[in-house]
């Protein structure tokens, strides 16, 4: 059985935690880290960390949060935004992260998916892809959703995991944040377009919507941001929902959770 | 009494910072290292390892570690293999290619098949996320023994370790219908698929064991 994976997507610009709606209009949230350990606390089985603003500024504040979490949090941890280079990678698994996620260089330099593979493992190089709908599919975006690509994301799915990608992280632009819940249809065409694991992400906003993206759309993890932050639902609920629903999911240690 | 010290192999390979950070967590000193002299005298041992076979072979290779870390074994210290540095315990890989490894418990490393008996595609691989792993002998002789079976951990790893011997198979997890070896050991060396390190309070606990024994 492939239990499905429950993950916390923080979005972070330096210092604070915020959330947007689609991905702009940002609200400052508070310390990330605080958030970060109460998901742990509750059970989260991996955290993912986003750099929304990834300037070369603020990049060793990202650093230092990656090392302070690592510190006390002991489930794995994804970094992403605005990772460019090999040494930019380096760095961010030096600093505690055990998998970066990477979207923009990798779709103008498609070649560094294949040497953060090839250097760090398949299972470390995680392909974050921004869909948007168009007319017949979707397209690739970066930049926050911002910049298009003209690029057919189930095409550039499978393309990422011919050059090494471990897992896809793929958000929907057009639900990101609108808690209208996930596009099972985008779910569902990458879910069969690759055989490595997708992480749906963008836009849930209930419990249903999560075991709708694992029964439909075939996602092998869920990623969520606003329903754990803003507290309505915990880990357990998830767990509880996905039990109900015959969705196997890790059951909590009887050790409790620090 | 002194603080336990682990020394955690650093051979470019992998984030050994995570490693480092649960033994410390858990009141352990550790010690980097890439020195065979500072290897051989270790009081807990630790391999760790994320990445290729080859790779990880080669650089123990460069590094001249591997006489070392065979003559620590051969003291009867405790000795942690965890993933990569699990699978490098056994005899040889077939990861790309064919390569030697250790010897320390004897077996093969072979990839986790994505198709069924009837070659219909049914694992997504690598085999990501948290499972629960069952006893397949001596669990609680082991540094096993603190965890309820059932226990989950977190696994992410494409190939397998297959032991010869089936007395030196800890314990399994179940991964779309495949038994996979989730932790192997013969005498004083051990060896983890998983990544304690990144497993919440059950990881945690299997490393205090390892520093108390």
């Amino acid at each position: 059985m492939r239990n499905i994976r429950i993950i916390a997507r923080l979005d972070i610009k330096s210092p604070n935690l915020v959330k947007g709606i689609q991905l702009e209009g940002l609200r400052k949230l508070g310390d990330p880290n605080d958030f970060a350990r109460q998901y742990y606390l509750q059970g989260i089985d991996e955290i993912i960390y986003e750099d929304i603003v990834a300037s070369l500024y603020e990049r060793n504040s990202i650093l230092e949060l990656i090392s302070k979490t690592s510190d006390d949090i002991f489930v794995p941890i994804t970094v992403g935004g605005g990772l460019r280079t090999i040494e930019d990678v380096t760095a961010a698994l030096r600093a505690g992260a055990d998998k970066v996620s990477i979207n923009t260089a990798a779709l103008k330099s498609p070649q560094l998916i294949s040497d953060v593979a090839n250097k760090f493992g398949s299972q470390c190089m995680v392909l974050a892809i921004q869909a948007k709908r168009i007319d017949n599919g979707w397209e690739a975006y970066h930049d926050n959703g911002r910049e298009k690509t003209g690029i057919d994301v189930i095409a550039w799915a499978k393309q990422g995991q011919e050059l090494g990608a471990g897992e896809i992280l793929l958000t929907s632009v057009d639900k990101e944040g609108t808690k209208k819940g996930f596009d099972i249809e985008l779910i569902k065409a990458v879910s069969e377009a690759v055989s490595i694991p997708v992480i749906a992400h963008g836009g849930m906003g209930c419990l249903d919507d999560c075991s709708d993206a694992v029964i439909d759309g075939g996602a092998d993890s869920i990623a969520l941001s606003n329903l754990l932050h803003y507290e309505k639902v915990t880990v357990d609920e998830i767990r509880e929902h996905c039990n109900n629903k015959n969705i196997p999911v890790r059951s909590k240690s009887l050790r409790g959770a620090s | 009494m002194t603080r336990p010290t682990v020394t955690i192999i650093d051979y470019g390979l992998g984030n050994i910072k995570s490693v480092q950070q649960a033994f410390e967590h858990i009141g352990a000193q550790v010690n980097l290292s890439s020195c065979p002299e500072e290897i051989k005298s270790a009081q807990y041992l630790v391999l760790p390892g994320v990445g290729a076979f080859k790779q990880g072979m080669s650089a123990l290779i460069q590094l001249e570690l591997i006489p070392a870390i065979k003559e620590y074994a051969q003291s009867g210290k405790p000795l942690m293999g965890i993933c990569l540095g699990m699978q490098m315990l056994l005899d040889k890989s077939f990861e790309h290619g064919e390569h030697e490894g250790l010897g320390l418990i004897s077996g093969t490393v072979k990839a986790i098949d994505r198709h069924s008996p009837n070659g219909e595609l049914i694992r997504k691989i690598p085999h990501i996320g948290w499972n629960a792993i069952s006893p397949a002998s001596k669990w609680q002789k082991s540094i096993l023994a603190p965890i309820e079976q059932g226990s989950f951990f977190y696994f992410v790893h494409s190939f397998r370790a297959e032991v010869a011997n089936t007395e030196h198979l800890l314990a399994t997890c179940e991964y779309e219908g495949l038994t996979i070896p989730a932790a192997i050991k013969h005498n004083n060396v051990i060896g983890l698929q998983f990544h304690p390190e990144k497993s919440a309070v059950d990881g945690l606990a299997i490393l205090n064991t390892f520093i108390n024994q």
